[in-house]
């Protein structure tokens, strides 16, 4: 790009930005409406998921792409933020739900820092294998003691109450509400941070560390404050999960394929980003659903056995991901903001 | 340019997907009874789920075909795979809950405990009865607290009971059981650790040693535990072990020199996929088995000429009929249709919704003489439901690996549940006062 193009550029935003703010207060319109008019299957199993998941992924992503610090131990973050809240909904129920899920937010920002103490030692794989051990650690934990599953029987834990000033929050349009405002606030919250000097500590933490500290931050703290971050998002995201989504959980609900899981979204959905890690874990939730309806729609179970086709669907899924991971490596994101980028000159590029 | 066509194509394969996503098949299997299956074809479980499934499948379309369906009422099974994962499986749950494609939902599967437990919840504000035989929560027999979970059949407290009873049996009787010693090697989960609260009833009832030991998951290495159970010189091994585990146990008594004829193992730990790979020790291995397996059932015979000859199988690796895992899947294909037929009997004869679901789930009464009549004896214990006992028995048989196939040592020996019922009932009512259910009372109980 020429520096020609530079003035059209600013005088074409002060032009949109009256028609971008609007556009998101639609959308925010939108998605508060939406219980309203959406069907519950949809709720249910595709915004809620993606919506919870996509918050996972925002922890993961001030983590990794911000800090730059890997993390395979997410599900387990999620794990004890689930378990704390359990915890506290049940020893502590005069406590209101917003509070709740910010302690247990908190307890899991603990265990964070906890297990993020070797970052300050070790870095890239050795870093990826300790936070492996946060993921083997908790569910351990949370299937050896029984206190904190209640002694239940079966070592399940699900929400005793989903209450917010006296309105139950269980049916299908609560739960999506619980779920979209917490994430926004929390959204809020991780936009902000980074954009904040801390974000940009981080980011000079992840370009080059040893600048970083040459030029005055503090690399210790900075980084275990990422743990503590991204660990609380990460936190309120599991107990979401659990409660909002799944209804009952245990500890193999986060096992190690969920902490996968986080990462293909950050990875698919774009490193350093937040509105990436929602099309990630959109991605995740609705392609094998799509994937499955096609085969449906093109009544492949008549030619083929079920054994092949769901065997197939797996693959197909496989190869989407290598073929997205090979042609956006920066994910979703960025194909979205380079459509974005080409519909905003549309009428005056060549 | 070619980015350009690149968005288009994007943005029109994204448009395709979501109007396909959106797109309900208008109701083409209307006048149909939907039963949803939900499936494990890929994923951990498969070798498990593959013969399981074909059971199932087979059972439903020899209904279908041969009997053309319940009183004229044809089975719709559409398939939703899960590779036994919770999130997929409540994915199915929300598309199939009130029907598909024109055909209503009476019951409902989960077919596996974990998506069980998540949709105990979910499934008794949608009113959607939710069933699942053998291995459910064993407090979920208490119908006044769980109106929507039905774990029919079996639970693993009456379990504990016929291993008991069945080692008393072969020391000479109950009052010869005092001082024996009984060593329970469970799985460390949820699932094994059900055992542990009746058997620690029935050792002070009968005055057997109580010794119990865990394995942690997966149980590749069990050394340790198998050095334990010979240094406490236990009579018994009760085998309650999942997957990998069960061989392992088997090998490893075997190498510390435990009797393989004194190990009983599990429901789940009794198929051929548990003693094929522990090899020839495997030998005079017991197990308490609620699905038996076999093929001279008149049932398995029909399904053999009518559906594996014809073609018409969904099983690809025949070698499985008949195999405990496919017998399972028949037997959970004979509970689904003797509720639409119990239901049909009530409300007529057609389709049934989930509250009609219920009612007929509360009032199965499979009987000796209609197992007898389907073909089954032997391979259904008779049942009876009510709704106050969502299990509605306790029957199973202890088998033998005789080194290529399991033989019946037993008929069916009967759980004596009576023993746990106040304990069951304690755990569900408080259940009941943690989550604020309200309990229902003979003034709710359906009576006809």
């Amino acid at each position: 790009m020429s520096s020609t193009t530079l003035p059209r550029l600013a005088a074409s935003r002060r032009l949109r930005l009256a028609p971008q703010r609007a556009l998101v207060w639609l959308g925010a319109t939108a998605l508060l409406l939406l219980p309203a008019f959406g069907d519950e299957y949809w709720i249910n199993s595709i915004l809620i998921p993606t919506i919870t998941m996509g918050l996972a992924g925002i922890g993961l992503n001030l983590l990794m792409g911000y800090a730059g610090l890997v993390s395979l131990g997410s599900a387990a973050f999620m794990s004890v933020g689930a378990f704390a809240s359990y915890n506290l909904l049940l020893r502590a129920p005069w406590l209101p739900l917003p509070l709740t899920l910010i302690a247990a937010g908190l307890i899991a920002a603990v265990a964070g820092v906890f297990f993020g103490l070797p970052s300050l030692r070790i870095k890239g794989f050795y870093l990826a294998a300790s936070t492996l051990g946060a993921q083997f650690f908790f569910e351990w934990l949370f299937t050896s003691y029984r206190w904190f599953s209640n002694n239940s029987l079966t070592l399940t834990i699900s929400a005793p109450r989903l209450q917010f000033l006296g309105i139950d929050l269980r049916p299908a349009p609560g739960r999506y509400l619980l779920v979209v405002a917490t994430t926004a606030l929390l959204w809020l919250l991780a936009s902000n941070l980074a954009r904040s000097r801390i974000g940009r500590d981080w980011m000079a933490i992840r370009d080059m560390d040893k600048a970083a500290a040459v030029i005055g931050i503090p690399v210790a703290s900075r980084k275990l404050l990422a743990y503590a971050i991204s660990s609380f998002v990460t936190g309120i995201a599991g107990a979401l999960f659990a409660f909002a989504y799944l209804g009952t959980a245990d500890a193999h609900s986060f096992d190690l394929d969920k902490s996968f899981e986080v990462l293909f979204i950050v990875l698919i959905g774009g490193s350093a980003t937040l509105f990436g890690n929602f099309l990630g874990a959109a991605f995740i939730v609705l392609t094998p659903i799509v994937l499955t309806r096609i085969v449906e729609w093109l009544d492949l179970a008549t030619v083929f056995d079920n054994g092949v086709l769901v065997n197939v669907e797996r693959m197909l899924f496989g190869i989407i991901i290598i073929v997205l991971l090979i042609r956006e490596p920066d994910g979703l994101a960025s194909l979205l903001q380079r459509i974005r980028a080409r519909w905003q000159v549309w009428p005056l590029r060549a | 340019m070619t980015k350009y066509w690149k968005s288009i194509a994007l943005a029109a394969a994204l448009a395709l997907t979501f109007g396909l996503t959106a797109a309900r098949a208008a109701g083409t299997h209307e006048g149909e009874q939907l039963y949803p299956v939900l499936t494990y074809r890929t994923g951990p479980y498969a070798p498990s789920g593959i013969p399981f499934l074909g059971g199932l499948q087979d059972y439903i379309r020899y209904v279908n075909e041969v009997e053309g369906g319940v009183n004229g009422v044809k089975i719709y099974t559409p398939e939703c795979e899960t590779a036994y994962s919770i999130e997929r499986g409540i994915e199915c749950y929300e598309r199939f809950k009130h029907g598909y494609e024109g055909a209503p939902t009476a019951i409902f599967q989960p077919h596996s405990s974990g998506l069980d437990a998540a949709l105990l919840d979910k499934a008794r504000q949608d009113h959607v009865p939710v069933f699942g035989p053998g291995g459910g929560q064993a407090h979920a027999f208490e119908g006044r607290v769980f109106p929507y979970s039905f774990p029919l059949v079996f639970d693993y407290w009456s379990e504990a009971d016929v291993v008991v009873h069945y080692i008393a049996d072969r020391v000479g009787g109950y009052d010869k059981l005092h001082g024996v010693k009984i060593a329970t090697l469970y799985h460390d989960s949820g699932y094994g650790r059900d055992t542990i609260e009746p058997l620690a009833i029935l050792s002070k009832k009968f005055g057997f040693e109580d010794i119990q030991i865990p394995v942690p998951h997966p149980g590749e290495q069990q050394q340790t535990q198998w050095q334990q159970i010979k240094q406490a010189n236990a009579d018994w091994v009760f085998l309650r072990g999942w997957g990998v585990m069960n061989p392992v146990a088997i090998k490893t008594a075997a190498r510390v020199g435990f009797p393989v004829d004194h190990i009983i193992g599990d429901i789940w730990s009794g198929s051929e996929d548990d003693t094929r790979p522990a090899g020839a020790v495997a030998k005079g291995y017991l197990a308490v088995s609620v699905f038996p397996p076999g093929t001279d059932f008149k049932i398995l015979q029909q399904l053999k000429t009518k559906i594996l000859d014809t073609g018409k199988s969904d099983l690809k690796d025949k070698s499985k009929f008949g195999s405990v895992y496919y017998n399972f899947g028949v037997i959970e294909g004979i509970l689904a249709v003797e509720t639409f037929r119990t239901g049909q009997e009530k409300f007529g004869h057609r389709p049934l919704n989930t509250e009609e679901g219920q009612w007929a789930l509360e009032h199965l009464d499979l009987t000796a003489a209609r197992v007898e009549q389907i073909g089954a004896t032997g391979l259904v214990s008779p049942i009876k439901v009510t709704w106050l006992d969502h299990v509605g028995g306790s029957s199973a048989k202890i088998q033998q690996w005789t080194g290529s196939e399991w033989k019946p040592l037993t008929d069916w020996i009967v759980g004596n549940r009576d023993l746990f019922h106040d304990v069951l009932e304690q755990k569900a009512l408080d259940y009941a006062k943690e989550k604020s259910i309200a309990v229902r009372t003979t003034a709710d109980a359906p009576i006809n």
